[in-house]
């Protein structure tokens, strides 16, 4: 059975000027996948996400999202991806009802899609005390928590999450990652960055990427492997001292 | 297109939900109205002053009761010597002094003239010309009362007619001025900061990377104040017509298109102010700074253009509220039709233009 790749990305670089914030970087990432994508701050990983889901035009290079060519269709590209970061989950001054409606409804789900969805969606959460409360009224973990599920939302064949689980405690960390294996259980391809070296553990395969370029590409027991170490954590390190 | 309906129904949302902008929304422009509308005036009304009579006699009893009767002065105080004058206007009370000469009558009679001087208190140079100009209108009528068994060989005589303004209230210049503001205040402002709090909050990357068009997302944001603004100014125009009794005297549609296409541009100066603020603080400082300060200066609003030094009345022509207050002016006090506005209904419509191109320029620079 052939996997196919939902994420194709070819010597992609990103240019200002002179100064190459993502020099090259080639990687797959296959269906069903659970991604990790790593790297320090200011090694290019924002940048490089950007042009994955199509709000930035890369400079050379090939990528395809969802079948989808980044040049050419990031409209596209955008329609079948979905997104979340820890900067901005929902908005405070909405329900948790009109949050889901409004994301809803910008992806194109009918009036009675939606309200089929949201019914089971709050059940699945548990959230049906405070579905007409407004999102700015939950605690941190509950809106991370719901956050993620809209952003799967409209059905989306990956989902790009930028540092979901920041300042949340580390019992909703783990069921929030239990939510993310159910996810990708059911066949959506999860490519998440995250400063947490525990959850890159989690991850199917991690990439690490210093100063533009992805220095280290595989699975964390192989990359543990590699660099003769116990933990993802010590990889990061090690790749960090390295490079200096 | 359903997309689209969602958002507009978001940005209402935040709209109602904030209680600080739906103050500035309407509890302002009804504030300012009221404000601009009763507090506020240029015109002579029970003005205080002081009369140092040094004759007494009939005729100046005869004065004096002209002026103690007519709406516009108010006697405070009968002075009994010139010392006195400094402190009555040092007090503050008073904002005129008539100093009538001794042997006034009789002077009048014998040598056919008599004196009297009028003192005004400038530290407010606009009232006291008025003041002086009002008083000096009551002596010459009882002048002329006197005279009018005489017969002079040539006469001139003037004929005065406000027009536009027969009552030369002050609200009929004010109202314009303050609909002008208030158009520019809720369009400009409140777009610029809404669309900056969507960056401040990061929820702006959300909507890039949606299905959504970034010209979706700016209309979107837009949609909203066009129709608070429109509903603004209508309430103004009712306000005026019904509480101050201030006419429309032309055509109300050409009124509400004008509106709109001034509303249009000062969204797109807010947008455009969007590109450049980073927060929603420095939106609010741009707007204040940048729109509302030298609207309020050089628009023509208080101050008439046409009085001010050449290098500013060349600045006023960017200033696209001075276009507006011309247009909205004639076609609430001259009724004037399109024919004699369209010079400035074009300017208008070129400033637009050129701001939201500027501002889609800009836009496409930001998300490379």
């Amino acid at each position: 059975m052939k996997t196919e790749n939902v994420i194709e990305v070819q010597d992609l670089t990103k240019a200002f000027g002179d100064f190459k914030a993502v020099n090259a970087i080639s990687f797959e990432v296959k269906k069903g996948e659970i991604f990790g994508f790593l790297g320090a701050n200011g090694a290019g990983k924002t940048t490089a996400i950007k042009m994955l889901i199509g709000i930035s035009h890369p400079t050379s290079g090939r990528a395809k999202v969802v079948g989808y060519d980044v040049f050419t269709q990031p409209e596209s590209i955008k329609k079948n991806i979905g997104y979340m970061s820890q900067r901005f989950a929902l908005y405070d001054d909405l329900t948790v009802n009109e949050n889901i409606n409004f994301f809803g409804g910008i992806y194109g789900l009918s009036r009675v899609q939606i309200r089929e969805k949201r019914k089971q969606l709050i059940e699945e959460l548990g959230l049906e005390d405070v579905a007409d409360k407004l999102v700015g009224a939950l605690p941190l973990g509950w809106k991370q928590k719901l956050s993620f599920s809209v952003s799967l939302f409209h059905d989306p064949k990956i989902v790009f999450l930028d540092e979901p689980t920041g300042g949340v405690d580390p019992i909703t960390r783990r069921q929030f990652w239990e939510m993310i294996y159910k996810a990708a259980d059911q066949g959506t391809t999860i490519f998440v960055t995250t400063h947490y070296m525990d959850e890159a553990e989690y991850c199917d395969r991690v990439s690490i990427m210093v100063e533009g370029r992805i220095e280290a590409l595989d699975t964390p027991k192989k990359l543990k492997q590699q660099f003769g170490v116990d933990s993802m954590n010590d990889v990061f390190l090690k790749l960090a001292r390295n490079i200096e | 297109m359903k997309r689209f309906i969602g958002f507009i129904q978001k940005e209402f949302y935040h709209i109602f939900r904030d209680t600080r902008s739906l103050f500035i929304l309407f509890g302002m422009p009804i504030a300012q109205i009221m404000l601009f509308g009763f507090a506020i005036t240029n015109e002579i009304n029970n003005v205080d002053i002081a009369i140092l009579d040094h004759a007494k006699d009939a005729t100046t009893e005869e004065i004096i009761n002209k002026i103690s009767s007519s709406k516009y002065f108010s006697i405070k105080q009968m002075i009994t010597r010139e010392a006195d004058i400094e402190t009555a206007f040092q007090k503050g009370k008073i904002k005129a002094v008539l100093n009538f000469e001794k042997d006034f009558a009789k002077n009048l009679v014998v040598e056919e003239s008599a004196k009297v001087q009028i003192i005004t208190d400038a530290t407010d140079p606009n009232t006291a010309n008025a003041i002086t100009n009002y008083i000096t209108s009551i002596l010459q009528n009882y002048q002329q009362s006197l005279n009018k068994d005489i017969q002079l060989d040539y006469q001139i005589i003037p004929q005065t007619r406000m027009v536009y303004n027969a009552e030369l209230k002050s609200v009929f210049m004010f109202v314009p001025g303050v609909m002008t503001i208030i158009l520019m205040l809720v369009s400009a402002m409140m777009t610029s900061i809404s669309i900056t709090r969507e960056k401040e909050l990061g929820t702006m990357e959300i909507l890039l990377v949606s299905p959504l068009k970034p010209f979706q997302v700016i209309i979107g944001k837009v949609v909203p104040y066009i129709f608070l603004s429109i509903i603004n100014a209508a309430i103004i125009v009712l306000l005026s017509i019904f509480i101050f009794k201030m006419p429309v005297e032309g055509s109300l549609f050409l009124l509400g298109a004008e509106s709109v296409l001034f509303i249009i541009t000062s969204l797109a100066l807010g947008i455009l102010i969007s590109t450049i603020a980073k927060t929603q603080q420095s939106a609010m400082m741009i707007s204040l700074m940048g729109l509302m300060l030298p609207v309020i200066l050089l628009s023509g609003f208080i101050f008439p253009i046409s009085s001010m030094p050449t290098v500013l009345q060349i600045i006023s022509n960017i200033i696209p509220a001075k276009w507006f207050i011309i247009i909205i002016k004639g076609i609430m006090l001259k009724g004037v039709e399109l024919t004699y506005i369209w010079k400035e209904t074009l300017i208008l419509i070129g400033m637009t233009v050129f701001f939201i191109v500027l501002s889609i320029k800009k836009y496409k620079i930001r998300l490379e």
